[in-house]
């Protein structure tokens, strides 16, 4: 019981961080390319890999998360 | 949730004089003969001409695209040439290895080890970059491969970054240093580790949960994860790689 807490406590408070991180990620590059559209590919490709980073947060709580369920 | 089977770590396939081999190693060593069976096919359909057809379209279109992704980092030719073969041949391993653990067959097909209670199943391929093992390897070939860069480029005074007697505040700015030289192998490892085999979890559950037509779209978001990590990998490395090429001076 205390083990599937902390499982999915782990990953409720690992998230947070990476969720807001990524949602001011994409809601400067969706501003950068409203206010210059045809600079848009350049943005996207910055854009996924700065999600990239900020998604490898959660996947760490994710590891975490997944090493205590099955080890 | 008795029939969904998930396994951290990759299971022991057969063991050769004493060594054993996994299935993930396994996976790896098909992924490398590829690689090696592509490049001596590009080889040997090599032509001189200015309007390559085929395979040969292919492998500059590959070729040319990675050279952009270091070049555009760099921005110098002779650096670029330094790096290029690393770089290309992580993206290119890391690649092949993710999108090969999307296949089917990779991870069904396998056989039933031990009896009763304790029988498992072991598939016979599991994707390379889902084993711990292989992405811990991959980091630290970065890392060490970014000091050897770093020693090229500077000499000695590379090491001035991590060693420096002159102040207090620069000592322990040294020792910050090393700490994130070592942290780097840690966050490469996990990070690829992390999101190949949270792949491999979320399809597993999904296919568990509805086994038909739900999982579609699941695959497509785990070959675009599949290239994103590849890319973050081969680009984090030429990021560090030219890091350790300039001098603490005109780094800021």
């Amino acid at each position: 019981m205390s083990k599937e807490f902390a499982v999915a406590f782990v990953m409720g408070i690992g998230t947070i961080g990476p969720a807001i991180g990524i949602g001011l990620i994409f809601a400067k590059a969706m501003e950068a390319i409203g206010r210059n559209p045809e600079a848009a590919s350049k943005i996207q490709t910055n854009m996924i890999l700065g999600a990239a980073f900020a998604e490898a947060i959660a996947i760490y709580a994710l590891v975490v998360s997944l090493i205590l369920k099955f080890v | 949730m008795a029939a969904l089977h998930i396994s951290i770590s990759a299971e022991k396939v057969f063991s050769i004089a004493g060594l054993s081999v996994s299935n993930a190693m396994l996976t790896s060593m098909v992924v490398s003969g590829l690689l090696i069976a592509f490049a001596l096919w590009v080889r040997l359909s090599l032509k001189r001409t200015n309007r390559p057809t085929g395979v040969q379209n292919l492998a500059e279109y590959i070729v040319e695209a990675l050279h952009d992704l270091v070049q555009g980092v760099t921005q110098n030719t002779r650096k670029t040439e330094m790096f290029f073969p690393v770089i290309a041949t992580f993206f290119l391993f890391i690649l092949l290895n993710n999108w090969i653990g999307l296949l089917p067959g990779v991870g069904s097909i396998g056989f039933f080890e031990g009896e009763g209670a304790t029988k498992v199943f072991v598939p016979y391929f599991r994707a390379g970059t889902a084993d711990l093992n292989m992405t811990i390897a991959l980091g630290l070939i970065s890392v060490i491969l970014t000091q050897f860069v770093g020693v090229a480029h500077l000499k000695l005074s590379y090491f001035a970054k991590f060693i420096n007697l002159s102040n207090p505040i620069q000592f322990f700015v040294g020792i910050l240093e090393i700490v994130s030289e070592l942290s780097h192998v840690i966050s490469f490892a996990f990070r690829l580790f992390g999101n190949v085999f949270a792949g491999e979890v979320l399809l597993a559950v999904i296919g568990f949960l509805v086994p038909v037509i739900a999982p579609m779209p699941f695959y497509g978001l785990e070959i675009f994860v599949g290239l994103i990590q590849a890319l973050v990998f081969a680009m984090l490395s030429v990021v560090f790689f030219n890091m350790a090429t300039l001098g603490h001076g005109d780094e800021h």
